[in-house]
């Protein structure tokens, strides 16, 4: 850590400790969220999230594969993320880093857990054919929080997802006119903690995530079971810490839910 | 194994005997690699696993170096194999995760800051793998640190609870795993009450989860104790057998 982030540091940990933070915010206010579905015509389902400052785009596309042999009457999820290098000077163009490997499956994780998804609707022949949903997360811009705004992005992606009507003849799949929803059981909301000199802060953005020793991501299903976690960062956090963000987690989850009516 | 199959049975027995709070049987060796500064080897039920730690050494390629700390690299593998069906040896995303929480589960005990511009390398090896590798791998990935001399603030022990039918258990097994409801990793440095990786999947309520949280972290405690055996049986047999030589 260079001297001058360490400073800050100093700076945004005393002001937590008073409740307070840079942007003004409290330790569990999140930023405004905005979402818009349905932006990227040529995908089979989109949404574009704007929280805070941090803007996410994510596309889905549906496509006929084979199902995994130990799943051979349910359809296949596949989430991808990027971090496109005009989101943030610090991305750089090239193959997927542990970063966005990292985001790409806290994603994941979120929506097979909660099986958001029913995806026995998903196939068309046992053991032989399926839909394939792909879920790519692209970054548009960095201003903190990737993994929340990201997992929204998605979910609200998969909700607006059309999945084309089809027939079997002969043993080929055969397209039909219209399109069916994709069928959506779930829609897990995922929460993100930062720990700044041993206080935990909801959804941070850049400047606190660049000092936060920790990260605690929390997702929770409909029902208020957590259904995901994933802690980063290289900190800790106590036992008791753990406990008091899966509640806080929980409440949060709800407010969005409600804003979003969800 | 067909879906009527249970995992626990009405009397609170597993498939392998053991009861809900209860450890697999842990066996760990220190220091059983001769070319790596620090290693060891763990075996937690069917898991075969090493860990070998090199540094702290000049990084390379040397512009990774930092100016203020040592670098921390890690990197989980599993042997092609180490599992049912032949895994590719390329590492996988899943590893690419893995080595990520591992290393930043080991991170937080180790004094980075007194090795500026050096580097540390842990390099992890599944041989075979029976469901909660990546813990496994973290405590035995610990031991290879303190074997390697470098200064620590506690070790890493690290122990999975999860969730079977109705029932929270520790030390998840591969089936178990697979077919529960749960699975809720965590890693702990005992005497400094920290919690240094955790991760979860499945399904659980807020009180379950603290019932896990804290049943892994008693598990982590266990494991802890059968580390440090494992530290003194390679260091004070050294020693005694140091003081008979002369």
């Amino acid at each position: 850590m260079s001297i001058v982030t360490r400073i800050r540091q100093k700076q945004i940990a005393q002001l937590i400790a008073k409740g307070t933070r840079l942007d003004g915010r409290g330790p569990t206010d999140y930023r405004e969220t905005k979402i818009e579905q349905g932006i990227i015509e040529r995908a089979e389902g989109s949404a574009r999230v704007l929280l805070g400052r941090t803007e996410i785009v994510v596309g889905t596309k549906v496509e006929t594969g084979e199902p995994f042999s130990d799943t051979p009457n349910e359809g296949v999820l596949t989430v991808n993320a990027e971090l496109v290098p005009l989101a943030s000077s610090t991305f750089e163009p090239g193959p997927p880093d542990e970063n966005s490997i990292e985001l790409a499956r806290i994603v994941d994780r979120g929506i097979r857990e909660s099986k958001a998804i029913d995806t026995e609707k998903l196939c068309i022949e046992p053991g032989k054919s399926v839909f394939v949903i792909f879920v790519d997360v692209y970054v548009l811009n960095h201003d903190g929080n990737l993994i929340d705004a990201s997992a929204l992005a998605a979910v609200a992606a998969l909700l607006n997802t059309k999945m084309p009507n089809y027939e079997v003849e002969e043993g080929t799949v055969k397209i039909k006119p219209g399109y069916t929803p994709l069928p959506m059981r779930k829609r897990p909301i995922t929460i993100t903690f930062a720990k700044i000199g041993d206080k935990l802060i909801v959804d941070p953005w850049l400047e606190e995530e660049q000092v936060m020793d920790s990260r605690l991501s929390i997702a929770i299903d409909d029902d208020g079971s957590i259904c995901a976690m994933q802690k980063g960062g290289a900190g800790y956090f106590t036992q008791e810490q753990v406990i008091e963000a899966a509640k806080i987690a929980k409440e949060k989850a709800e407010e969005i839910r409600k804003k979003q009516n969800w | 194994m067909s879906k009527t199959e249970k995992l626990i049975d009405k009397k609170g027995v597993r498939q392998d005997g053991r009861k809900f709070d209860e450890l697999r049987s842990v066996k760990i060796d220190v220091g059983v690699l001769s070319n790596a500064d620090g290693s060891a080897y763990i075996e937690q039920g069917k898991n075969k696993i090493l860990a070998a730690v090199f540094g702290p050494r000049e990084m390379h390629p040397k512009h990774l170096a930092l100016q203020d700390r040592m670098v921390l690299r890690c990197r989980y593998h599993m042997a092609p194999f180490s599992v049912q069906e032949r895994k590719s040896p390329a590492p996988s995303r899943r590893e690419i995760e893995l080595s990520k929480v591992i290393r930043e589960a080991i991170e937080p005990s180790i004094f980075i800051d007194n090795y500026p511009r050096t580097g540390i390398d842990i390099f992890i090896e599944v041989l075979q793998a029976d469901g909660g590798t990546r813990c496994a791998s973290i405590s035995a990935a610990s031991l290879a640190v303190a074997d390697a001399g470098i200064p620590m603030r506690d070790l890493v022990s690290s122990c999975a609870a999860g969730k079977v039918e109705d029932t929270v258990i520790l030390d998840l097994m591969d089936t178990e795993d697979k077919m529960g409801v749960a699975d809720v990793p965590v890693a702990l440095m005992p005497n400094l009450n920290a919690i240094t990786l955790l991760q979860m999947d499945g399904i659980l309520t807020t009180d379950e989860f603290e019932t896990a949280v804290n049943l892994a972290s008693e598990g982590c405690r266990k494991i802890y104790a059968v580390q440090k055996e494992a530290l003194k049986v390679k260091y004070v047999t050294a020693k005694e057998e140091e003081a008979e030589e002369e």
